[in-house]
């Protein structure tokens, strides 16, 4: 599986980093190895949610009760938890660091991700969320920092995008794009 | 059985929890009894208190949790209870009121009206303790062995689809939120 490994590592060292104690998810694909980092950490309490939803209100009672979370999810769980952003993270002003897996973008084989990735940003921009990529791997750690320093002073949501290059390692990408012996309506990979 | 005679029942014994009620008729009964600190209201987001409260109760595991909801929130979640089921907090204690109805909307019937049962569906989802309750004795006995527990129980109690003739709080959602903060912090 081409998700990187060691990119994976760096965002979950970022979120320990920045005092992150409870992580709530749910998996996709480019989310499996922050998963299983979490996993193995006895220091991490990981909430394997149902729908993505559940994450915005687990991660408001951690605040509440004063600690720190995070809520992974792909672009598509976002989209799912719209209303537990609004009526609760943002109307009750909790500082909701959302880490969500940019699929359906630039180099998206999936058809079933490419409608999601075409409205994420401008949905996370009518809600007036805050929202950056996280792209270059030398960059992940101060760009953690950063987007929890604002959600924690602006009480605020806060949306970090991973990107598919810093969560997929793909050399074969450019060759395997301009091979049209793959018919377009058959392309697909794994959810 | 009426809601705020259950809540009148218990208001003592939840003195010193973590009270997360949804929003509507439940929370301005539990309001009209009197606010504490440690009460949260909360105010939209149908289906949410109680992943509000596994939040709490993870984060804070030496304190008691309430989770005071109902059944329009309960049938807004019901992925929720097998979150809830799964971690099963011990210091959790999960109240739903069945009036079988959306009783600040309208009182427009819910699926527990027609047969759905939330008790059967707790047990079903992983939570072996839950209960149904019907009359107030009942109830009392139960909510009060469910906060002594050392484990996740989920009481559901069939209430009359009856609320208070206002539901206006004077108490800002902002503020509420905050003095809720600051009393688990202390």
């Amino acid at each position: 599986m081409p998700v990187s490994a060691g990119n994976s590592k760096l965002v979950y060292e970022a979120l320990l980093g920045v005092g992150v104690e409870v992580m709530t998810a749910l998996p996709e694909t480019w989310l499996v190895h922050l998963i299983r980092l979490a996993e193995d950490d006895p220091a991490m309490t990981l909430v394997r949610l149902a729908k993505e939803e559940e994450g915005v209100g687990i991660s408001t009672g951690v605040h509440l009760a004063g600690k720190r979370s995070a809520l992974l999810m792909q672009n598509h769980g976002m989209l799912q938890s719209v209303n537990g952003i609004v009526s609760c993270a943002q109307l009750y002003k909790i500082p909701l660091l959302m880490l969500i897996s940019d699929r359906g973008h630039l180099g998206e084989r999936d058809p079933w991700q490419t409608e999601g990735g075409k409205v994420t940003r401008r949905v996370l921009d009518a809600l007036g969320i805050v929202h950056v990529e996280l792209s270059a791997p030398e960059a992940v750690a101060s760009t953690v920092a950063k987007a929890m320093t604002l959600a924690q002073a602006s009480l605020s949501p806060v949306a970090l995008l991973l990107t598919r290059d810093l969560m997929w390692e793909e050399p074969a990408l450019v060759a395997e794009l301009v091979d049209t012996s793959v018919p377009a309506d058959r392309m697909g990979g794994a959810p | 059985m009426k809601r705020i005679d259950c809540l009148r029942a218990i208001y003592g014994d939840i003195a010193d929890c973590a009270v997360v009620t949804i929003m509507g008729a439940v929370a301005v009964e539990l309001y009209s009894l009197g606010h504490r600190a440690n009460f949260f209201y909360l105010e939209h987001a149908m289906g949410l208190a109680s992943s509000l409260g596994l939040g709490i109760a993870l984060a804070q595991p030496d304190r008691r949790v309430v989770v005071v909801d109902g059944d329009g929130s309960v049938l807004m979640n019901l992925g929720g209870l097998t979150t809830l089921a799964r971690y099963a907090p011990p210091n959790l204690t999960h109240l739903v009121f069945d009036n079988e109805s959306l009783l600040s909307v309208g009182g427009f019937p819910t699926a527990t009206s027609t047969g759905s049962d939330l008790t059967g569906i707790a047990v079903a989802a992983g939570i072996p303790n839950a209960t149904t309750v019907t009359d107030l004795d009942g109830f009392t006995a139960a909510a009060r062995a469910a906060l002594a527990a050392d484990e996740l129980r989920l009481v559901t109690a069939k209430v009359e689809a009856v609320g208070p003739t206002s539901f206006a709080m004077d108490l800002h959602l902002l503020e509420n939120r905050f003095e809720f903060a600051r009393a688990l912090r202390t």
